[in-house]
């Protein structure tokens, strides 16, 4: 993959009025990757999708695409598509028309246009579609057809704004596979707006997760879902035991009245941290074999896991997922590995806590090698 | 359930049948009726075989669509740009203000505007032109009926642009069509239905518009609506005004039925 950048952010400022939407936002999209703005309603993503496409202006701050300064690029000479939320096809022409709406206007051939409207369609698998009118279409259709109507123009970037939050759980899953399917087949990096953070994990590359208009931390699915930098990312990306602990020393943390063993290091000694544990990573067994024991308050059957909720008797909160069951009222024990406890300073900037993980993590690998013995 | 719904509607029936239906019988009933009250097709025969209805008709027709013609041209871009202000609504209410006054006041003001000693004579002499005649001619009149009509095309009109979703403008403008192209592409082919019913609104309702052709085009323009008026209340030839009424429903179905909506397109 080359490191071709294609899109790049240098502390852009967005204001309506008094109000700021953006804050400071920086980042590179690389050609060809699959990128993903994860955040709640609200926090300004969608904002970002409209500066890169031209529909509205960064109050302060530079952006760049291909190379070069977009300020004074206007939309229709951006080579950026957008799929929109409501898809916003054309009412007034069939599918046909729709997606060759693009290569119309920039006065490509009559047998060109038919050439590559066709490619796009077999892309999104709707051949044969090209004589229907939008309004026999289904959601799912319409959503291919924007897709098709877009990436016909062979961008640079696509962008998508919350393209599958019309459409129902069983569809939408589907179009994550085809989605990330065919960024790959095509090469062209996608940059993937949304608030449902199943849906950037299973599709991205890189994710960015915001809020209230800045970016609060940028990593791959795995990246982000192992090491969330604070509290706000770990509650966000999944379900979460978040409980306040102290940084004993390096790799020594304490918490829920214990020491453990853990794979983080880099702070100050006795430092005030929150520390997280997922609910899959904890194993259920007898009160007597756990490290943490815990009073089971209560019990949900999900289907694929049963989701346990307990008390400590430090008051702290743990949920579990496990496929065996329990029963309320019963003390339990839980038991967890060193790399599934995850260590989160309080207030830490993403470029130091970057730069802590890089410098901890060569050392962990040893640690973990080593075997974990817990306090 | 049912029961109380069929009561519910029995006024709706009623005024449908008191005020559409019986009147418009009433209206083919007279239409083949004589002076003498008898049977007869004369009425709709000398219609048609005559030159002064026909040309009355014909010209009836050419004023309405020039007035509808100007309408549009003035309502069309000014529904566009107000759909692009700020305050749309407010200036939208500002422009169709002046329907809630009554017809005539506003013809009566016109007598003033355009008079021998009008202000627009006034300014003409100011500038070394001279008085000239402006009431009482088909121009005053073309003039007066289109300020009277554009609120009725506007409304349409405007509704239809403000419809339009602002993302399907910008998807248009993010596949690569400038402002001129959006609109020919987008905007105007979804606008059309709006048009339609301008159109509706406006070319029916001059066909007859009858009080302006006596106050201001001082009876040199002669509609259908001036001549049913005519026959009904000046020559008492009650026959002959209701074969004009009739014609007139005729055309009025024609027209609707010219600008009906086509299938394709638009349905959302």
């Amino acid at each position: 993959m080359t490191e071709e950048i294609i899109v790049s952010f240098k502390q852009v400022e967005k204001k309506y009025e008094e109000e700021s939407v953006l804050k400071d936002i920086t980042f590179e999209l690389e050609k060809g990757k699959f990128y993903t703005l994860l955040g709640p309603s609200g926090c300004g993503k969608s904002t970002i999708l409209n500066i890169i496409a031209g529909f509205t202006e960064p109050s302060e701050g530079l952006v760049n695409l291909n190379g070069e300064n977009a300020a004074k690029t206007p939309s229709e000479k951006r080579k950026v598509n957008t799929v929109f939320q409501d898809y916003a096809l054309f009412p007034n022409m069939n599918v046909f028309d729709n997606v060759a709406f693009g290569l119309k206007m920039k006065k490509i051939n009559k047998k060109e246009t038919v050439e590559k409207v066709k490619t796009a369609l077999r892309l999104v698998r709707l051949t044969g579609y090209e004589k229907r009118e939008i309004s026999e279409m289904s959601g799912g259709q319409k959503q291919r057809v924007a897709i098709a109507r877009a990436i016909v123009n062979e961008p640079d970037v696509l962008l998508l704004d919350e393209p599958l939050s019309a459409l129902d759980l069983k569809l939408r899953t589907e179009m994550q596979y085809e989605l990330r399917e065919l960024q790959r087949r095509l090469g062209i990096t996608f940059l993937f707006v949304t608030h449902d953070q199943e849906e950037a994990l299973a599709m991205s590359d890189e994710i960015m997760v915001m809020k209230d208009g800045e970016i609060i931390q940028t990593g791959t699915p795995i990246d982000i879902y192992d090491e969330p930098i604070n509290r706000y990312v770990a509650d966000f990306i999944g379900e979460s035991n978040i409980v306040e602990g102290r940084m004993v020393s390096d790799y020594q943390v304490s918490f829920a009245g214990k020491s453990f063993v853990c794979v983080d290091g880099g702070m100050n000694p006795n430092e005030k941290v929150d520390v997280v544990i997922r609910p899959e990573d904890l194993t259920l067994t007898d009160a007597t074999l756990g490290q943490i024991q815990i009073t089971v308050e209560t019990q949900l059957f999900r289907g694929v896991h049963y989701e346990i909720v307990g008390h400590d008797l430090d008051a702290n909160e743990w949920m579990i997922h496990s496929t065996r069951k329990s029963e309320p009222g019963k003390v339990v024990g839980l038991q967890f590995h060193p790399e599934d406890i995850h260590i989160m300073r309080l207030g830490e900037t993403e470029e130091a806590f970057d730069e802590r993980i890089e410098q901890y993590a060569s050392v962990a690998d040893a640690v973990e090698k080593g075997g974990g013995v817990d306090g | 359930m049912v029961r109380q719904r069929k009561l519910l509607s029995v006024p709706y029936y009623l005024w449908m049948g008191l005020f559409v239906i019986v009147p418009v019988l009433l209206l083919l009933f007279q239409s083949f009726r004589g002076m003498d009250g008898s049977f007869t097709l004369l009425n709709i025969t000398s219609y048609f075989t005559s030159p002064v209805y026909l040309t009355m008709t014909g010209q009836s027709f050419l004023y309405a669509f020039l007035i509808t013609v100007m309408t549009l041209l003035i309502s069309y871009p000014a529904a566009y740009f107000l759909t692009r202000t700020e305050h749309k609504h407010l200036w939208l209410l500002v422009m169709i203000l002046p329907t809630w006054m009554n017809i005539l006041l506003k013809a009566y003001a016109f007598i003033g505007i355009l008079s021998q000693s009008g202000m627009v004579n006034q300014l003409l002499a100011f500038m070394g032109i001279g008085a000239q005649p402006l009431l009482f001619t088909r121009l005053s009149f073309l003039i007066v009926a289109t300020y009277i009509e554009i609120p009725f095309m506007l409304l349409p009109v405007f509704n239809a642009i403000d419809d339009i979703d602002e993302s399907l403008t910008l998807a248009s403008r993010d596949l690569g069509a400038n402002e001129w192209q959006t609109f020919r592409s987008v905007i105007y082919p979804l606008s059309l239905s709006g048009v339609r019913s301008g159109i509706q609104a406006v070319f029916i309702p001059s066909l007859s518009l009858f009080m302006l052709t006596r106050l201001i085009a001082g009876n040199r323009v002669m509609t259908l609506g001036t001549a049913i008026e005519q026959h009904f209340l000046v020559t008492q030839n009650w026959g002959m005004g209701s074969t004009m009424g009739i014609v007139l429903i005729v055309i009025m179905f024609a027209v609707m039925a010219l600008t009906k909506k086509r299938q394709r397109g638009g349905t959302r």
